[in-house]
């Protein structure tokens, strides 16, 4: 089983490629669980068809410790099975103790079953706290796979987001698998974010280009691969998959300074 | 004796011992001595400090009878906090008195991840309807603050809803460096939203407040009969046995005496300069102390058939126990005793001891500030750290209903005469020689009572077994191992027997093993006797 947890800025697109990738994956044969990990339970939308989902932390609020995992897990495309830990309201609570609970709650309920291939976490935006690391600490997902773009901010996020891998690394042993493009049509954007990923040790895994393909799939509430098998996007996502599954190349990411990075960019004509 | 000092210090390394020699002092008169204080304790060390929310709920809050304090957090905090303070309180005349009770939100998982304002609406809720309180105060904990619940807009919510009095207080238990940011946070509430909400007149002469009274096994109840007796109006005590329905009219007495400076000097200092109420640093521990007091209380109000009636008091109480003093005395004369106590009692007991003979080289205090070691007049020159910045810190303008009660001349005069408004500290009370410890830990406590052999240590529940296990007397100091009152005349009494019998019981000659003695053996009803087949 590969636990792997997808970071990345906010906005910058994570959950629409966790899922058109984990169609691909699905696709292949392969047996997947997705877990999303952002409070607005949004992470399995288009895998499930806008399926309603009774999020695990709704069920431990209702339920009280005694509930099933059929209440919380639905199967959508592809029989990939699909779970939203959920979280609080904006501006009350902790959504951050929330994803602890909901991982602890979900592994003693027993999702993770032997036949799962891929576990798939789509974590909110930025590391911010101990919560939103969940994932990565104590060897839960064992790598990590960054969404970002030729954009200043996404790559400043990703350098962030490498850090927060760099501390979890030697106790439990997360690596990072690279960095996953999602074009926003950036001039030298493969280059910028090849020579990032280069800087940090890793790969740009992937180049998804940008095209309104996505949008109107997820209109109607589906990935690309669902939509329109046929169209090119739908083969980029497969490819995308293809490169995931057969990606060997683990390390421990090394930060950039904010000198650094800034100059990076500045090489590549952003700033 | 600078060896001492030398010798406790060397076992720490060089980080520990840089921190901790400037929280250890001996006295020497000769030049002006400074004391680190209120600063964090070091990991590791075994500090006998409490949290900012035991410093708020637990000791100022806490021994309000007419108030219900709710603690929002999860259950441990609420209950160990319950009934540990030993401060005593009679039913008002409405019959309420919530003291004996601890109520908590019982804060859960669900509760951390969702939020925890929903659960305090339906606790308020329950508690209304259950006790009906007019007041209730709501003491926040860690969690409570690191996911941010408004526990303030809660409270305003509670007193529209149900038409009582409900304050908030964010004194989570990490803030500060110890209980004393409670204290503080607590003075700031009790300032902001009770004292001077109730503007009916108090009748009666002479009238005082009580602060920093706790009631602890009944101290307030021996001050108020004494101070009753004289002539006096006791308007509010803060807050042992204490009422928020006097302390709204507190702002009415002509005089607050102030007997714990660290927990409550904020009340009295926000006090004088909203409403012109003069304060002075009183002791209402010890014998000489008590009748020191009470002349100087006299003396602020300058009445003469005032004083009278004080002398008056004076001699009939201490013609009253004199015999009894006489004989305590004789058996206790020339002991030694060592005290660390919270921020003022072991000032306060270093006077009853000396009514007894019994002399104090060693005091220290666990979360006291440098101005009770070493008095007020550091206090401008006190740094503000990121610790204490963090904790509100309000200056009050004059309110319309500012009052002086003394002429300028007179409040001048009386600052000379009878130290109004100053408080010299701990430093200054105590002979060259003897020791004064700021935080003292468990290493260091064991350390000084090998090198100074102290006969009895006062301290609490945290290290008391582990020195008597040393074979040394400890009395709890907290609170007062279940006897006291030891406060005013017949306090001192009950101090002077309890302490005349722990010195004297025979446990004591049980503590060197069989193995280790001679010519002794142990009998069947476990005393000594001498071995009569030697």
């Amino acid at each position: 089983m590969r636990q792997v947890a997808i970071y990345g800025k906010g906005g910058i697109g994570k959950s629409t490629t966790t899922q058109n990738l984990n169609a691909g994956l699905g696709e292949m044969g392969k047996k997947i669980m997705i877990v999303g990990c952002d409070p607005k339970a949004d992470s399995t939308r288009l895998i499930l068809g806008g399926l309603a989902q009774e999020t695990v932390l709704d069920t431990l609020r209702e339920e009280g410790d005694d509930i099933d995992l059929d209440q919380v897990m639905r199967e959508g495309f592809s029989k990939i099975r699909c779970v939203e830990s959920g979280g609080p309201e904006p501006g009350v609570g902790c959504a951050g103790r929330g994803i602890i609970t909901s991982i602890g709650l979900l592994e003693r309920l027993g999702a993770y079953t032997e036949d799962l291939d891929y576990v798939f976490y789509d974590v909110l935006g930025d590391v911010v706290c101990g919560g939103f690391a969940m994932p990565i600490r104590e060897g839960k997902a064992r790598e990590i796979y960054i969404v970002c773009s030729g954009e200043m901010m996404a790559l400043y996020a990703a350098n962030n987001i490498s850090k927060g891998i760099r501390k979890y690394a030697n106790t439990g042993g997360v690596r990072l698998g690279g960095l996953i493009c999602n074009s926003r049509n950036v001039d030298g954007e493969a280059e910028l974010v090849s020579s990032v990923a280069k800087e940090l040790g890793t790969q740009m895994i992937y180049f998804v280009p940008r095209d309104n393909m996505v949008q109107r799939a997820e209109i109607h509430k589906q990935t690309v691969i669902q939509f329109d098998p046929e169209s090119n996007q739908a083969k980029e996502y497969r490819n995308l998959a293809q490169k995931i599954d057969d990606n060997d190349m683990f390390v421990i990411p090394t930060p950039l300074t904010q000198e650094r990075l800034e100059n990076i960019l500045m090489e590549h004509g952003i700033l | 004796m600078v060896e001492v000092k030398t010798e406790i210090l060397s076992k720490y390394k060089a980080k520990v011992f840089k921190s901790r020699k400037d929280h250890i002092l001996e006295v020497d008169s000769s030049k002006a001595q400074e004391i680190a204080a209120n600063t964090r304790a070091i990991p590791g060390i075994m500090t006998n400090r409490g949290c900012c929310y035991a410093g708020c709920k637990g000791v100022v809050l806490g021994p309000l009878k007419d108030t219900l304090v709710l603690t929002h957090g999860p259950i441990g905090c609420g209950f160990y906090s319950w009934g540990t303070r030993r401060n005593k309180a009679r039913p008002d005349e409405n019959g309420e008195n919530f003291v004996q009770y601890c109520f908590s939100t019982d804060m859960q998982e669900p509760d951390i991840v969702f939020g925890g304002d929903k659960k305090l609406r339906k606790a308020l809720q329950e508690a209304y309807e259950i006790f009906h309180p007019k007041r209730i105060m709501i003491c926040s904990t860690c969690p409570v603050g690191l996911i941010g619940d408004d526990i303030h807009a809660v409270a305003a919510w509670a007193e529209k809803e149900f038409n009582i009095t409900c304050v908030a207080f964010s004194c989570e238990g990490y803030k500060g460096v110890s209980q004393s940011a409670g204290h503080h946070i607590a003075n700031n509430g009790l300032m902001k939203r009770i004292i001077g909400t109730d503007d009916r007149e108090v009748e009666g002469k002479y009238k005082i407040n009580l602060l920093g009274e706790y009631n602890i096994g009944g101290d307030g109840w021996e001050t108020e009969r004494i101070l009753k007796k004289v002539g006096y109006k006791v308007v509010a005590i803060f807050t042992g046995d204490g009422a928020l329905a006097d302390i709204a009219r507190s702002h009415k007495a002509d005089l607050n005496l102030v007997q714990c400076h660290r927990s409550i000097n904020y009340v009295a200092e926000m006090m004088r300069d909203a409403f012109g109420t003069n304060w002075l640093k009183v002791n209402f521990i010890g014998l000489k102390a008590t009748a020191d007091t009470l002349r100087n209380i006299a003396t602020f109000f300058g009445d003469s058939s005032l004083m009278d009636r004080t002398e008056e008091v004076i001699e009939e109480e201490m013609a009253a126990i004199a015999g009894d003093v006489a004989y305590f005395k004789n058996r206790l004369e020339g002991r030694k005793a060592a005290i660390f106590v919270g921020g003022s009692r072991s000032h306060h007991y270093q006077e009853l001891l000396r009514d007894f003979g019994v002399t104090t080289v060693l005091a220290g205090y666990e979360f006291a500030h440098r101005d009770d070691y070493e008095g007020r007049r550091v206090i401008p020159n006190l740094k503000e750290d990121a610790d204490s910045k963090n904790i509100e810190n309000l200056v009050m303008s004059k309110d319309m209903r500012y009052r002086a009660f003394l002429s300028p001349e007179r409040a001048a005069e009386l600052k000379e005469k009878i130290g109004l408004e100053n408080y010299e500290g701990l430093i200054t009370d105590m002979p060259d020689g003897t020791f004064v410890v700021d935080d003292l830990n468990h290493y260091e406590t064991e350390a000084f009572i090998e090198l100074l052999k102290p006969d009895i240590f006062f301290s609490g529940i945290k290290d008391k077994y582990v020195i008597q296990k040393g074979g040394v007397l400890s009395r709890q100091l907290h609170s007062y191992d279940y006897s006291g009152p030891y406060s005013g005349f017949k306090g001192s009494l009950i101090f002077g027997r309890d302490l005349t019998m722990g010195l004297y019981a025979p446990a004591w000659k049980l503590v060197s093993p069989p193995w280790a003695q001679k010519n002794e053996k142990l009998s069947q009803d476990g005393l000594l006797r001498e071995d009569s087949d030697a």
